[in-house]
């Protein structure tokens, strides 16, 4: 082991006069590996940054939260089977809730929701991005905190008392410069009152939509607003312990078939949906596209070391005198292999280091349009990778080096 | 006396396409430890091939090599690596030094494979350099160097390990006259210290150095008798 070190220190100390002599070529053959570091570390800071985006527009959903709805978020199976499940209904909830045990979960909120409808306030009129119609315990369900205001109690919600809370856009459009607080907006021509406004959220979905558009309201005044049947009802349940997901998630699932009578022995004709769900779809479609990138970016890499590879050898046919010579003098098969897989690999981890000189500002672009910066185990990982591309393109060279007859390249001229 | 090489029915054949090189057909002989042997023959006769065998750079393609009482017919690559790293020291007509490396750097190499640590080398390296009587061109390179240099740099290089055997394939091939003398007037020392010499040369004048010569024809011993007059250097070194 000790003599490994000391080996590797003289192979080291050898390769890097090699180096040295040839700065101009070192640097050249460095480039390919820079090319591949800066694409390779450039791309997944990006993919990185996109995911990292991606779950940050799902932080409207929460992570503690399940979505009982009638439909699976993301199925394959077919449509028509689908099509004909019956609605999700108040009384289901009511039922639901009732049947649940108590300490299972923290709340729960019925709600229905429409979107890019027109809100109204004098002159002005602006389109809602999204408009819930649901339960006092939606506070705790979505997390949407009012920064003015209140939001709205258990009265107003069984009352059906046209109140709305209003989104940061809602209120700066309809109401610059002033107080939105007690104002009177209308939506079809109902006026409800402004209780409060919530903060900032940001958008969701990669800007499809801003969930500082949104206002949410009674339920009740929802219905009469757009009609019964407008929008269909999903069941919101924050659970109490976020490990319990799992046996929350089967308790609401046995409920439900209970309450929505399901014979026993068929399938589920509604859906106990997770956050998580989106996680999962978007690793397995942009997941791959994402793959497949890093794949194409590090075939860049790939060349730099087919460029790494043909370099030694020309380094190796070019010091065979000087192989043969060390190896009259006693080096031994490894000391030779040692010395030139070193020689490829600190060119490559120049290449790494340089590349990552050349990337970093890249990845503060990056920086601007997607929450991240360069992943400091992506800087460790790409010096590990560029060092063993060195060793894998420079092994077949340093072996075939390893190998000479020491005679016959004694006599190499 | 010890022998310290003795080589059974050795034979070398190349094989250069369809045809066979008998380089070496049937060579027996022994050397004792501190003899000094110089071997002759015309071009071709199989001189530098008997060398490579004994410095146990190439193998026999028949026979046996015992060498300090073990046979190293039967080495792998590594270990007769070993073998010329610590018993053999090597001097080549045409110098063979790395010419990037100064003179400290190419005496010390050896020592790097026999895993020394950089100050004890350092020091041996420039022992050796001094014996050969380069203490004042320690930092020079090869192309700062006269062909008479740079033998004995390559001498130096031989003894740093202090090997058992010296072996020099025409050391003085490439040097004139005077040069060459110098230089066997080392090799003269080094055999009073008590080194085990062999050398191969064309000229009658440098073998006379030796204590014996052994004449190779056609890849195989033609004569092997001791010589009578001595040629004896008498100088001993100076700038060359
Ligand atoms: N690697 C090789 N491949 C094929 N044939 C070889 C090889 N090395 C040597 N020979 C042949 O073996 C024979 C002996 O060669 P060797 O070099 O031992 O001769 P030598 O006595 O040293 O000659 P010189 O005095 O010219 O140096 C020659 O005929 C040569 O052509
Ligand atoms: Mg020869």
């Amino acid at each position: 082991m000790k003599r490994f070190f000391f080996d590797l220190k003289e192979g080291i100390i050898i390769s890097l006069k090699a180096i040295a002599a040839n700065k101009m070529r070192a640097i050249l053959t460095t480039l390919g590996i820079i090319i591949g570091i800066v694409a390779v570390t450039t791309m997944s800071t990006a993919i990185v940054g996109l995911r990292e985006a991606f779950l940050s527009s799902l932080s409207s959903l929460g992570n503690d939260v399940l979505y009982v709805d009638k439909f699976e978020w993301f199925g394959s199976r077919n449509w028509r089977q689908y099509r004909n499940r019956k609605d999700i209904t108040y009384d289901q909830y009511v039922k639901l809730r009732e049947m649940l045990p108590a300490d299972a979960y923290e709340a729960m909120a019925p709600n229905k929701r429409t979107f890019g409808k027109t809100v109204k306030y004098k002159q002005r009129s602006v389109q809602a991005t999204l408009i819930y119609g649901t339960t006092e315990e939606f506070i705790k369900t979505s997390g949407a905190i009012p920064e003015n205001g209140r939001f709205m109690n258990e009265f107003e919600v069984k009352a059906g008392r046209r109140v709305c809370i209003i989104g940061q856009d809602i209120a700066k459009n309809l109401f610059p410069n002033m107080d939105p607080l007690n104002k009177y907006i209308r939506i079809n021509n109902v006026p409800l009152k402004v209780i409060g406004v919530l903060e900032k959220q940001g958008s969701a979905f990669f800007g499809s939509f801003s969930m500082d558009g949104q206002i949410i309201m009674p339920l009740k005044v929802f219905e009469r607003l757009f009609g019964q049947r407008h929008g269909r009802m999903l069941i919101d349940i924050k659970v109490a312990d976020v490990n319990k997901m799992d046996d929350v998630k089967e308790l609401v699932t046995a409920v439900m078939r209970t309450v929505r009578k399901v014979p026993p022995g068929k399938p589920n004709d509604f859906a106990v949906n997770r956050q998580d769900v989106f996680t999962e779809v978007y690793d397995k479609t942009v997941g791959v596209v994402a793959l497949a990138g890093i794949v194409i970016t590090a075939l860049s890499l790939f060349v730099g070391a087919i460029g790494i590879m043909n370099i030694m050898f020309v380094s190796v046919t070019e010091r065979t005198k000087e192989i043969g010579i060390r190896k009259a003098i006693g080096a031994r098969t490894w000391s030779i292999l040692l010395q030139f897989l070193s020689e490829a690999a600190i060119i490559c981890m120049i290449g790494g280091v340089i590349g990552l000189i050349i990337s970093f500002p890249l990845s503060l672009i990056i920086d601007r349009f997607l929450p991240t910066a360069m992943p400091l185990d992506i800087v460790f990982l790409s010096l590990v990778i560029s060092a063993l591309v060195g060793i894998i393109s420079g092994f077949l060279p340093a072996y075939k080096a390893s190998r000479l007859n020491p005679v016959e390249a004694l006599r190499y001229e | 006396m010890n022998n310290i090489i003795k080589l059974e029915h050795i034979a070398k054949i190349y094989e250069v396409g369809a045809e066979k090189v008998h380089a070496l057909k049937d060579v027996s002989l022994t050397i004792d430890e501190n003899e000094y042997v110089a071997i002759m023959g015309p071009s071709g006769s199989g001189k530098s091939t008997l060398m490579n065998i004994i410095g146990c750079l190439d193998t026999p393609t028949k026979g046996t090599y015992i060498f300090t009482g073990v046979n190293v017919s039967e080495m792998d690559d590594n270990e007769l690596a070993e073998i010329r790293n610590k018993e053999i020291g090597f001097v080549f007509q045409t110098f063979n030094l790395l010419p990037r490396s100064n003179a400290l750097h190419n005496v010390e190499l050896p020592l790097i494979y026999a895993g020394i640590p950089k100050n004890e080398r350092q020091e041996k390296a420039i022992q050796a350099l001094k014996s050969v009587g380069l203490e004042d061109r320690i930092y020079h390179k090869p192309n700062e160097l006269s062909g008479g240099q740079r033998q004995r740099v390559a001498i130096a290089r031989a003894l740093v390990t202090n090997p058992s055997i010296i072996l020099a394939d025409e050391p003085t091939g490439n040097l004139d006259t005077k040069t060459g003398e110098d230089i066997m007037a080392l090799f003269n020392e080094l055999h009073e210290k008590g080194h085990t010499i062999i050398l191969v040369t064309h000229e009658e004048y440098i073998a006379e150095h030796a204590e014996r010569i052994i004449r190779l024809r056609d890849g195989l011993i033609e004569r092997d008798e001791p010589v009578e007059n001595r040629v004896i250097p008498n100088h001993t070194l100076s700038e060359g």
